[in-house]
């Protein structure tokens, strides 16, 4: 796998997060781009999950709003800052992981799909009922990070939507370079093994039951921290976070872009988060095109995106 | 006491939807082993093509024959040009093709009919039957009484047909089927057709009730998918028993505890089921278990 090598992918991604602000001719789209990071995070925590592990969850939105609402309810009721509340969060999202996911991984295929779904809409149901907690459909403001007026102090003066575009990008690259280092590591090619064949993975010593909880826990961090970013960035926060289509959203983007590769996954979070942006104009087709992309790309590129046109451009130059 | 039989009977309707949902699902898992998440789709169309159609002059029978025939051609549609080109693709694909699927249905149904809710009348009129104190709606006793002759159909179908016992064949081992003579692509194409046919029916059957609109096919996907699992995927008595005790479980919660969780209860059942007894009430011991 030519795209998975670390150095390469890093320096791509690094490199297309620093030149493309030169292109942007609003701020519009230092915005969109935050977005694209907050998404690419908790794809990247998929590749481990489905890419690495093979394992599916239709349910890593619930995580996302854990991290979300941490940001949004530990400052007001007990007392701590943003950014310690979003480690709260990550550290709960880890916990539930932890302690769900030891049931919900001794099902496989289908029935791992509906179990993980039914924990993402559990989630999101009570984000929702428990309207004095949490301001129910309404959602509730989330405070500031403080990050920005901290860097201006330093003579950093940042607009609001370039700060969360070089936040984001930094939170996510460090996200990638955790991944890729996981992908070469004795836990990674664990994995990687469990995702070949169980059997044979238990055959030749692989703790399989430990290993998918493993990428489990893990997924739900990168999965947490992505919607504790979103939260701080947006102000504000509904229960939509946790919801079964964002769930859905975000498997797309991992396998739509290539599920085996952090690039490719990050490229999936390129495509579904400007494609809405783009058909605004069309609004009415957005779901109409949303369906068939996915519909065509796991049709005629089952590997995903990037890997599919990373075969086509090697095979030809052979 | 009236009060629980009031429960019962609104839970054995709403349950008596979520079975046909679920007899959708195990009739296409059966010949494909595919779950087909755009099943709530289906259901959606039944409803929202019967409401059209009445709205454009046709009478009620005439337009919901027309719905369930429309809705069956776009199931076999889904099966030839988006399921049977990805044979053989791993489980996630499958599951992302049909909840894309569904998500185009939905899309596709907004841009061609409206973004309304809409309802057509009961076919027996809305005059609430009094039963030991509690009421139901003859609609209500139509949905339960269609729930209960689809399976009857079904089960005879696949008992007592060469064609349905093909089914069976194929679901039970695909290549032997084949070896024997056995059409396994007619036989997937029959099961989309019927499945679809199944879910558009329950549109019908059920619109007067609850109302219809682009958007209420993914929940009754769901559902129909935790009823299915309930009663034991691919088993058609537990689709049955599943769908209705699912519908009775979230009316005994909506009733006695709340009726914002009604929901939730389904789910939290589902989880305990799946990590009891993954393989549901009914199903066959040999599920995927590691």
């Amino acid at each position: 796998m030519r795209f998975s090598s670390k150095a390469t992918t890093l320096l791509i991604l690094v490199a297309v997060i620093a030149i493309a602000p030169f292109f942007f001719p609003s701020s519009y789209y230092f915005r969109v781009g935050s977005l694209i990071f907050v998404n690419g995070l908790a794809v990247t925590g998929l590749v481990v999950l489905i890419g690495y592990a093979g394992q599916i969850s239709l349910g890593h939105a619930g995580f996302a709003g854990i991290g979300a609402y941490a940001c949004a309810l530990a400052p007001v009721h007990l007392g701590l800052h943003p950014a310690l509340a979003a480690v709260l969060g990550a550290a709960l999202s880890a916990t539930i992981a932890f302690l769900v996911g030891r049931p919900i991984l001794r099902l496989k295929g289908y029935y791992l799909a509906v179990a993980s779904l039914g924990f993402g809409i559990l989630v999101s149901m009570v984000l929702s009922n428990e309207a004095q907690l949490t301001g129910g459909p309404d959602g509730m403001a989330v405070p500031d990070l403080g990050l920005r007026a901290l860097l201006k102090a330093v003579g950093i003066d940042l607009s609001n939507t370039e700060f969360w575009y070089a936040f984001s990008a930094v939170v996510l690259v460090l996200g990638a370079w955790l991944a890729l280092n996981l992908y070469h590591s004795p836990t990674g090619r664990a994995l990687r093994a469990l995702h070949g064949s169980e059997i044979a993975a238990r055959t030749v010593g692989v703790d399989v039951a430990h290993y998918k909880l493993v990428a489990f826990v893990l997924s739900a961090v990168y999965a947490s921290v992505s919607g504790s970013l979103l939260a701080l960035q947006n102000k504000f926060i509904t229960p939509d976070v946790a919801g079964f289509m964002h769930s859905i959203e975000m498997v797309t983007m991992t396998v739509l872009g290539g599920a085996g590769s952090v690039l490719g996954a990050i490229l999936g979070a390129v495509i579904l988060t400007t494609l809405p942006q783009v058909l605004t104009i069309f609004q009415e087709y957005e779901q109409l095109m949303l369906g068939l992309v996915m519909m065509l790309v796991m049709i005629f590129m089952r590997q995903g995106l990037l890997p599919s046109i990373a075969r086509s451009v090697r095979g030809r130059g052979e | 006491m009236p009060e629980l039989l009031q429960f019962l009977l609104s839970g054995i309707t709403v349950g008596a939807v979520y079975a046909l949902v679920a007899l959708g699902f195990t009739i296409i898992y059966n010949a494909s082993d595919v779950v087909n998440f755009a099943q709530g789709e289906f259901v959606m169309l039944g409803g929202m093509i019967t409401f059209f159609a009445h709205a454009a002059g046709l009478p009620l029978p005439l337009a919901a024959l027309i719905a369930i025939i429309a809705t069956a051609a776009i199931g076999v549609a889904l099966n030839k040009l988006a399921i049977e080109p990805a044979r053989g693709a791993p489980v996630v694909s499958l599951i992302i093709i049909t909840i894309g699927a569904s998500i185009f249905i939905r899309g596709a149904t907004q841009l061609v009919f409206d973004k309304q809710l809409h309802r057509f009348p009961a076919f027996s009129g809305d005059q609430p039957i009094l039963i030991g104190g509690a009421t139901i709606l003859p609609q209500s006793l139509w949905v339960i009484a269609g729930a209960l002759a689809i399976f009857f159909c079904l089960r005879l179908f696949f008992t007592r047909t060469l064609i349905g016992r093909a089914v069976l064949a194929t679901a039970n081992n695909r290549i032997a089927a084949q070896l024997v003579g056995i059409n396994t692509n007619y036989v997937m194409t029959l099961s989309f057709a019927m499945s679809a046919a199944i879910g558009a029916l329950a549109g019908v059957l059920v619109t007067p009730i609850t109302l219809t609109g682009y958007d209420v096919g993914l929940a009754l996907a769901l559902k129909g998918f935790a009823a299915a699992m309930l009663g034991g995927m691919g088993n058609p008595k537990g689709a049955l028993v599943g769908g209705l005790l699912l519908g009775v479980l979230e009316a005994m919660t909506a009733g006695y505890i709340s009726s914002q969780y009604k929901d939730a209860a389904a789910f939290v059942v589902i989880l305990a089921v799946l990590f009891a007894m993954p393989q549901g009430l009914f199903g066959r011991k040999s599920t995927d278990r590691v």
